[in-house]
């Protein structure tokens, strides 16, 4: 049954539904009510779960941290400079194999100050060992909640996730979602079984130092948990769609893509806007389709490759910057489609907030028609 | 496909308004979405919302540039703010005034209801706040939105005597209008 809410709202309550047992987060801006919500079902016991109050968002993410050694499911939100704030313990989470999710409410990163959209936080993080999932609506926001705890729990891959959700375009927006039954979300999730666990009885050390002669196998060993878990993601999407009617076993999803000349490829909810786009310009005889990439992190390379492989030219719409190198999916849609003919051209766009269009989405597709790319889509000149 | 843009200024319910037109849409049995211009909230300082009303579900995440609807919370804006951006023939404008004075800036075509939400709301609410005495008159101008639905919306929103009020207020700009369509 669909219900009307704020995507921050749906978000809490489809934790709730996912029954965590610690959540700790720093309530001060930025943030989204995902958290205020949260604290509020504790408090009203409709969540049987600890909320630790904290200082700051290090202090946030590390109290998650010590509570999933110890063996519960915790839940955090952040967004912004406060995802930057916990930039050491992100890497200490996945370096733990930790299975904490955490929502990012996308936001740009300072300076100058701004408190807009953009994907440059959680991108910011992609070398941390997190899965990265990105949301295109609501609906999807909640359910890859669900899907995202399922991935991470699972023994294989007992690694920590971001669930990406673009703060205020959809954090903030009221839209129909459909929530589960508790029923429903237990029998998709069930309790967590933590792999290993911080016992008195059975004492054990976590983010132990290691030396030259194990420090690269640790390494390598994260490395292989994050490619395992596009496989596990393709199986807890696939159940998902098995159980709740909406199929998330792609980690890219193709629209009109079939016999499309050019390619759109993005992240979000950028890729609502896009689709729209798209359906007029197919109307008017255009053969553009759409690739979104839900699953950032691990990398659907070979899966990009398969699912672009009939188009010539590919139009990467990046809501980030890698300074001095340029958009990062962009970046690494290259790497993922070399030598394959395919020309690629990258658009940083929506930086900070900046409205994306319609027209926006049928004018980057002109630049990739006449194989003008790698640039500031719609910079303003007049202000340099 | 419809849109709606709410004009008004930080503090006078516009985005609560926009939420609760959608919801009202949205128990009335079409997809909707409602969302803020996302700024510096400041008291006073003006602020859009906005509102998609649409069979299919809404992909679409701009802001709304070529409105179907106006609202318009304060007529000092008008001037300051081009609150008629956009909008085309057949087009529907609500705006709250006791002076209509604004007709060089309408653009052809577009209908304009004004209604003065200021004293409705004083009389019902005692306060100035006009949101939802404009959300009555919103949906008697267009049909977007039924009364009752939004009266429920109302009433899931706030509680007891000032569920009553605001309904009121709601109705009375409902019948006003209404009795232009």
């Amino acid at each position: 049954m669909l219900e009307f809410m704020e995507g921050s709202h749906a978000v809490a309550e489809i934790v709730k539904r996912c029954r965590p047992q610690v959540i700790s987060a720093y309530p001060i801006t930025p943030q989204t009510h995902i958290v205020e919500d949260l604290a509020q079902m504790v408090a009203n016991c409709e969540i049987d779960a600890e909320y630790i109050t904290v200082e700051s968002e290090f202090s946030a993410l590390s109290a998650c941290l010590g509570a999933s050694a110890a063996g519960s499911r915790v839940y955090s939100a952040t967004t912004s400079q406060g995802l930057a704030l916990m930039f050491e313990v992100c890497f200490n989470a996945a370096g733990m194999r930790q299975p904490i999710v955490m929502t990012i409410a996308n936001r740009s990163l300072g300076a100058p100050l701004s408190i807009w959209n953009d994907q440059q936080d959680s991108i910011s993080l992609r070398d941390s060992g997190w899965l990265q999932f990105y949301a295109q609506d609501n609906q999807e926001t909640v359910d890859l909640h669900m899907i995202a705890y399922k991935v991470c729990e699972d023994h294989d891959i007992l690694l920590p996730a971001f669930v990406c959700f673009d703060g205020f375009i959809l954090s903030h927006t009221y839209e129909p979602v459909s929530l589960p039954m508790q029923e429903e979300a237990d029998a998709y999730l069930p309790a967590f079984n933590p792999y290993q666990r911080l016992d008195a009885a059975a004492p054990l050390s976590f983010g132990m130092y290691a030396t030259p002669e194990y420090y690269t196998e640790f390494r390598y060993e994260i490395n292989q948990a994050q490619y395992r878990a596009k496989e596990a993601f393709v199986r807890a999407g696939r159940e998902f769609g098995e159980q709740f009617g909406r199929d998330y076993s792609g980690l890219v999803e193709g629209y009109r893509l079939d016999d499309a000349d050019i390619a759109l490829v993005a992240m979000g909810s950028i890729c609502g806007t896009a689709k729209d786009a798209i359906d007029e310009m197919r109307a008017a005889g255009r053969k553009v389709g759409l690739l979104n990439i839900r699953v950032f992190r691990p990398f659907p390379g070979p899966e990009i490759a398969d699912a672009l492989k009939g188009v010539s030219k590919v139009a990467v719409l990046d809501k980030n910057i890698s300074l001095g190198s340029g958009g990062a999916v962009g970046t690494e849609v290259k790497a993922a489609l070399q030598g394959s003919g395919i020309s690629v051209y990258d658009y940083i766009i929506a930086l900070g907030g900046r409205d994306v269009r319609k027209r926006d989405i049928a004018a980057v597709v002109d630049l990739a028609e006449k194989g003008e790319g790698d640039m500031f889509y719609g910079l303003r000149t007049e202000v340099l | 496909m419809r849109e709606l843009r709410i004009h008004g200024r930080g503090g006078q319910g516009s985005v609560t308004a926009a939420e609760l037109i959608a919801y009202a849409a949205f128990e009335g049995g079409v997809f909707s979405q409602a969302f803020p211009a996302f700024g510096v909230e400041r008291r006073g300082a003006p602020v859009q919302a906005f509102v998609r009303f649409s069979d299919e579900k809404i992909r679409l995440r701009s802001q709304v540039y070529e409105p179907d609807y106006i609202i318009v919370q304060d007529p000092t804006l008008i001037g300051d703010v081009d609150v008629f951006n956009g909008m085309t023939a057949g087009g529907i404008a609500i705006i709250n005034t006791e002076k209509p004075d604004f007709d060089a800036l309408v653009p052809e075509g577009v209908k304009i209801y004004a209604v003065d939400a200021t004293t409705i709301a004083l009389e019902e609410l005692g306060v100035p706040i006009t949101n939802t005495t404009l959300m009555g008159a919103f949906a008697a101008a267009t049909g977007e939105i039924k009364l009752d639905a939004l009266e429920h919306a109302l009433r899931r929103r706030f509680s007891g005597s000032m569920a009553d009020k605001n309904v009121r207020a709601a109705e009375r700009a409902y019948n006003l209008v209404g009795g232009a369509v």
